[in-house]
């Protein structure tokens, strides 16, 4: 019975990662960026749904909207202001702004919010599901949580597959300069990327902090990384990989945990990436890149 | 259409004679770009005609894929203007050009590779789907409708090409003469009044050869649009171009009808190199 708890809870987890990985493919696999600073995101998000419920006073559902929108625009300005004016500068450029924007938000939310943990309160409703007896429980957030991953990705892949701007994007994805040449607004198609990638930013940092209650600045930044991580594992670019990178890495984690050292399971985190990467460098699901010679 | 007789317009340039008294749908003066201290192109100044195949030809290096380059404004001209259907195109974003009316195919094959053919065509119609994302998201109705409209003119651009039972495979998969064809379809797509090919024969056996030379006068006569080519295949230029440009180390040498670039002096002496003391052939 705890391996099947262990079990659910990684894959709660997992699917947090995974939210956050999607985030991380998509601009990548469109503006050929790593933007560092998603993981931020997810604690501005955090913050602003924990303003809205405990000063504003809004239900959940109005607290995660706020959350979302004050993200969405937060991830088309920092592309406007940081990336936009660096698109045609090296990547190394690129990568080292992402990480200072990191820095300023998580400093931006150190004066506005301080250091002291603030402790958040879960946006859901009802109560913990029991089984055999109470012997295996399932909390409220892990099904929430589980349900929103698969109506995201359900969602994304419907988009990309099906309407002008999703097609726009996987044109963009694949050759930019052959995209603009068939009338695609590039630009629009990155801010576009980017206010997607913040909004379901804001949505991880929501059940992130209701499944784990504690909310500083840099809450976000290891789960950041983490889901950097399962985005490289599954094959950066790629949605179904970083879904498949983020449940994966949430089981590994939380089986290290239960089982071999709680201390050392991120370093199990790091060091399955490490291995995964020497085995396949695209990644599970990324695509194999044939150099013409 | 059959061959027209090409007349002076003023500008010093030549149409087809059915296009004198329109507007010409690409028109450029004085149009260059350096490069450091290169002038890669320079004085480069043509005028196509509403309904006219023209052709862009001279030796390897010469800068014809970059009068493309910089027609599409994928290079900012140095020097010069381009009007497009009597509209100067400076300051237009690449994207924009191609809403303003010109389409290209590349020398390498630059589809989607990892998209289905019906998609690559429909990323194509993209600027004429009156799609936005509110009203994808929101107007589900209206949606369906716009996406079956596409659907359908994409399927009619593929079936233009014989190409409508290849629809659903990826384009990467694809033979490359279907690629070479699928690239034009894409072109189309986006409903311009010129299209620009770069090398469409390069790769390409006698028959392919033929069949696509069918295909350009067809794209012309059917969607009524001027078609301009960048070929080394001199028996295709000659056979379907009405006006032909040469370019010889980023400057026009030479321009006019088949028959008058073929007893043209100075291109011959670009292609062949000078007769007397010259030794040194042409690249082609």
């Amino acid at each position: 019975m705890t391996f099947i708890s262990n079990l659910i809870n990684g894959i709660s987890l997992g699917s947090v990662y995974a939210i956050i990985a999607l985030g991380y493919t998509m601009v990548y696999g469109i503006a050929k960026m790593l933007n560092f600073a998603h993981g931020d995101v997810i604690m501005v998000g955090a913050y602003m749904a924990f303003c809205a419920m405990s000063y504003l006073s809004l239900p959940p559902i109005a607290a995660i909207l706020l959350a979302m929108a004050v993200c969405t625009v937060l991830g088309i300005v920092i592309e406007a202001l940081a990336y936009k004016p660096l698109r045609k500068a090296s990547s190394l450029a690129v990568l080292i702004t992402a990480i200072g924007v990191s820095y300023l938000l998580q400093n931006i939310a150190l004066l506005i919010w301080g250091s002291a943990p603030k402790s958040f309160n879960s946006v859901v409703g009802f109560d913990s599901i029991s089984l055999f007896d109470g012997r295996l429980i399932i909390t409220s957030e892990t099904v929430v949580t589980v349900i929103a991953c698969i109506v995201i990705m359900l969602g994304l892949t419907l988009f990309t597959k099906k309407t002008k701007i999703g097609k726009g994007m996987r044109a963009v994805s694949e050759d930019k300069d052959a995209a603009e040449l068939m009338g695609i607004n590039v630009n629009v198609t990155i801010s576009v990327t980017f206010a997607i990638g913040s909004a379901l930013a804001a949505i991880a940092g929501v059940l992130l902090c209701s499944a784990y209650p504690t909310l500083m600045p840099t809450t976000g930044s290891m789960p950041g990384i983490k889901a950097f991580t399962a985005a490289v594992f599954g094959g950066i670019g790629s949605i179904p990989g970083a879904m498949l990178g983020g449940i994966l890495l949430g089981l590994i984690e939380i089986f290290s945990k239960a089982y071999i050292s709680t201390a050392l399971s991120d370093a199990i985190v790091f060091a399955v990436l490490i291995v995964v990467l020497l085995v396949r460098p695209t990644g599970i699901l990324g695509k194999k890149i044939a150099e013409k010679v | 259409m059959s061959k027209d007789k090409m007349v002076p317009v003023p500008s010093n340039a030549i149409v087809p004679e059915r296009d004198i008294n329109k507007i010409p749908i690409l028109e450029t003066h004085h149009l260059g770009i350096d490069f450091g201290g290169l002038k890669a192109v320079d004085e480069f100044s043509i005028t196509v005609g509403r309904t006219e195949i023209s052709g862009l030809i001279g030796p390897n290096g010469a800068g014809k894929t970059t009068v493309f380059n910089l027609l599409t404004n994928v290079y900012q001209p140095t020097r010069g203007t381009i009007l497009l259907d009597g509209k100067s195109t400076a300051k237009k974003s690449t994207a924009q050009i191609n809403k303003m009316g010109i389409a290209r195919t590349f020398q390498n094959i630059r589809l989607f590779s990892n998209m289905s053919v019906i998609d690559n065509v429909r990323v194509g119609l993209h600027n004429s789907t009156n799609q936005s994302l509110a009203a994808s998201l929101t107007r589900l109705f209206g949606y369906k409708t716009s996406e079956r409209k596409s659907l359908e003119e994409a399927m009619e651009l593929l079936s233009f090409f014989h190409m409508d039972d290849m629809a659903n495979r990826q384009a990467g998969s694809l033979p490359y003469g279907a690629q070479r064809r699928l690239e034009i379809a894409r072109a189309l797509a986006t409903r311009p009044g010129i299209i620009l090919l770069d090398e469409p024969a390069a790769g390409m056996n006698p028959s392919e050869t033929a069949e696509l030379m069918e295909n350009i006068r067809r794209i012309r006569d059917n969607f009524n649009i001027a078609v301009m080519l960048i070929e080394h295949d001199m028996n295709l230029v000659m056979n379907i171009c009405e006006g032909i440009c040469v370019l010889d180390h980023g400057k026009v040498i030479a321009k006019g009808s088949p028959d008058e670039i073929r007893s043209n002096p100075k291109v011959i002496e670009a292609y062949l190199g000078k007769k007397k003391g010259g030794v040194e052939g042409g690249e082609e």
